[in-house]
C-alpha cells in the first residue's frame, strides 16, 4: 500500500553473506512535522484502549474460566501433548493480556504456571497442588477484584506462588543447567 | 519532528486470542490505520500475507497449527513470491532473553513482550519505518541485521568472513513479488 516505487536493491556479497539493501519502501509515509504539532497518536490510542475498558472484566472471566476448563481436563485425562498445550496456551494468554486488562496479579500468577509447564522436567511428578493453587489464585484475582482490599492481597499472593514454583523448579532442575539457567534468568516484560 | 502517516500503512495482525486482536486493531485505529487485516494462525496469516501484501505484519508467537516464529520463517524465504522484506514485530507474552534471540534468527525485525502498550507499539512501528536494516542472507539466515551495535566493542565469536567479492544490482524483489499476484 505504501510501497508505489520499489526501488533497486543493492546486494553486496562477501565470503560468507550477503548484504542486501533496499530503498526503505515505507519512507513516503514518514511525515516532517513541526515541534508544535499537538497530534498525539499515543495518548488517543490509550483513550481508545480505556474506552474499552468497560469490556475488560467479562473478557477476563472468560480467560480464567478457559484456564480452569484445560485444568478440568487435565485432571481428568492427566498430562498429554494436547491438555499440556491446552493448560500452558490459556496461562500463557492471561501471562500476556492480564495485565492490560487490569489485572497485573493475574499475570504474575498465570506466567509462574507457565514456568512450571514449561521448566518441570515430568508434569506428573508436579505437585497436583501446585498447580491448582496457580488456579484457583487466577480465578479469586479476578472474581474479587472490585473488593478494595483484594489488590494487596492478589499481589501477596502471586508472589508467594511464585517464589513456592521457582524453589521447585530450581529442586527439580538442579541437574539440567540449560533449564536452569532459564529459570534464573531475569524477564524483559516491562515491570508493573 | 517525524509522524507516521498511518492512513497510508497496511497491516496484518496474527493473533489467535480474539481480545489481543481487538486490542491491537483500537490501538492501530487510533493511531490512524485504516487497513488493519487479521488472522487466527500462522497459515491464514501466511495466506493473508500473500494476497493483501501488508507493509508490517504483527504477530503473536504462540498460536496454534503453525506459530509465529514459523510464520516468519515462511515469510523469510528470498526465493519465495511474496515480499521476504516486510518488517514483522513479533508481540508475545514469551519474555524471556532467550526468545528473543531465537526470534531474532528467525528473522524477526522488532520483538515487544507483553503487556502491550500504546506507546510500546508506537515506537516499533516508528523503528521498522524510520529504521529498516539491511538484509543480510547466508547460508543459514535470511532476515534483517541482526547486529544493532554499531561500535567495535563486540567480543564474540565472529561469524562472519570479510572479503568482499562483487556488488550486483538486482531488480527489485517486491516488483518481482508485485507482479506474481
Amino acid at each position: 500500500m505504501a510501497k508505489d516505487k520499489p526501488g533497486t536493491i543493492e546486494v553486496k556479497s562477501f565470503r560468507t553473506h550477503h548484504v542486501i539493501t533496499q530503498p526503505n519502501p515505507l519512507r513516503k509515509v514518514l511525515l516532517r512535522v513541526p515541534e508544535s504539532d499537538l497530534d498525539d497518536p499515543v495518548g488517543r490510542a490509550e483513550k481508545a484502549l480505556a474506552g474499552l475498558s468497560g469490556e475488560f472484566k467479562e473478557w477476563m472471566t472468560i480467560e480464567a474460566d478457559r484456564l480452569s476448563a484445560a485444568h478440568a481436563t487435565v485432571q481428568r485425562e492427566g498430562f498429554n501433548d494436547k491438555t499440556r498445550e491446552e493448560l500452558f496456551r490459556a496461562a500463557h494468554d492471561i501471562k500476556g493480556d492480564a495485565a492490560t486488562f487490569g489485572y497485573p496479579s493475574a499475570a504474575a500468577a498465570a506466567e509462574s504456571l507457565c514456568r512450571i509447564i514449561e521448566h518441570a522436567p515430568d508434569l506428573a511428578t508436579v505437585p497436583q497442588q501446585l498447580i491448582a493453587h496457580h488456579i484457583n489464585a487466577v480465578q479469586a484475582i479476578v472474581r474479587n477484584r472490585t473488593k478494595l482490599d483484594t489488590a494487596v492481597v492478589a499481589g501477596v499472593l502471586s508472589k508467594q506462588l511464585r517464589g513456592i514454583a521457582d524453589e521447585f523448579l530450581t529442586h527439580a532442575n538442579r541437574d539440567r543447567p540449560e533449564h536452569l539457567e532459564a529459570i534464573l534468568a531475569p524477564s524483559i516484560a516491562p515491570s508493573e | 519532528m517525524y509522524r507516521i502517516d498511518f492512513n497510508k500503512l497496511r497491516f496484518l495482525i496474527c493473533d489467535d486470542n480474539p481480545h489481543m486482536r481487538r486490542i491491537l486493531r483500537t490501538l492501530l485505529h487510533s493511531f490512524g490505520a485504516r487497513e488493519v487485516y487479521e488472522a487466527e494462525d500462522g497459515a491464514t496469516a501466511l495466506e493473508m500475507y500473500t494476497h493483501y501484501v501488508p507493509d508490517i505484519v504483527i504477530t503473536d508467537w504462540s498460536m496454534p497449527i503453525f506459530d509465529g516464529l514459523e510464520l516468519a520463517q515462511m515469510i523469510r524465504q528470498p526465493e519465495s513470491k511474496g515480499n521476504p522484506y516486510a518488517p514483522i514485530i513479533m508481540l508475545t507474552g514469551h519474555s524471556e532473553k532467550r526468545r528473543v534471540t531465537v526470534a531474532r534468527d528467525a528473522g524477526v525485525t522488532e520483538f515487544l513482550a507483553k503487556p502491550i502498550s500504546a506507546k510500546g507499539l508506537y515506537q516499533r512501528i516508528m523503528n521498522v519505518v524510520a529504521n529498516p536494516r539491511p538484509f543480510i542472507k547466508t547460508k543459514t539466515y535470511f532476515g534483517p541485521d541482526r547486529r544493532r551495535n554499531t561500535t567495535n566493542t563486540y567480543i564474540g565469536p565472529e561469524r562472519r568472513g570479510s572479503g568482499e567479492v562483487e556488488i550486483l544490482q538486482q531488480p527489485s524483489l517486491l516488483e518481482k513479488a508485485r507482479s506474481s499476484i
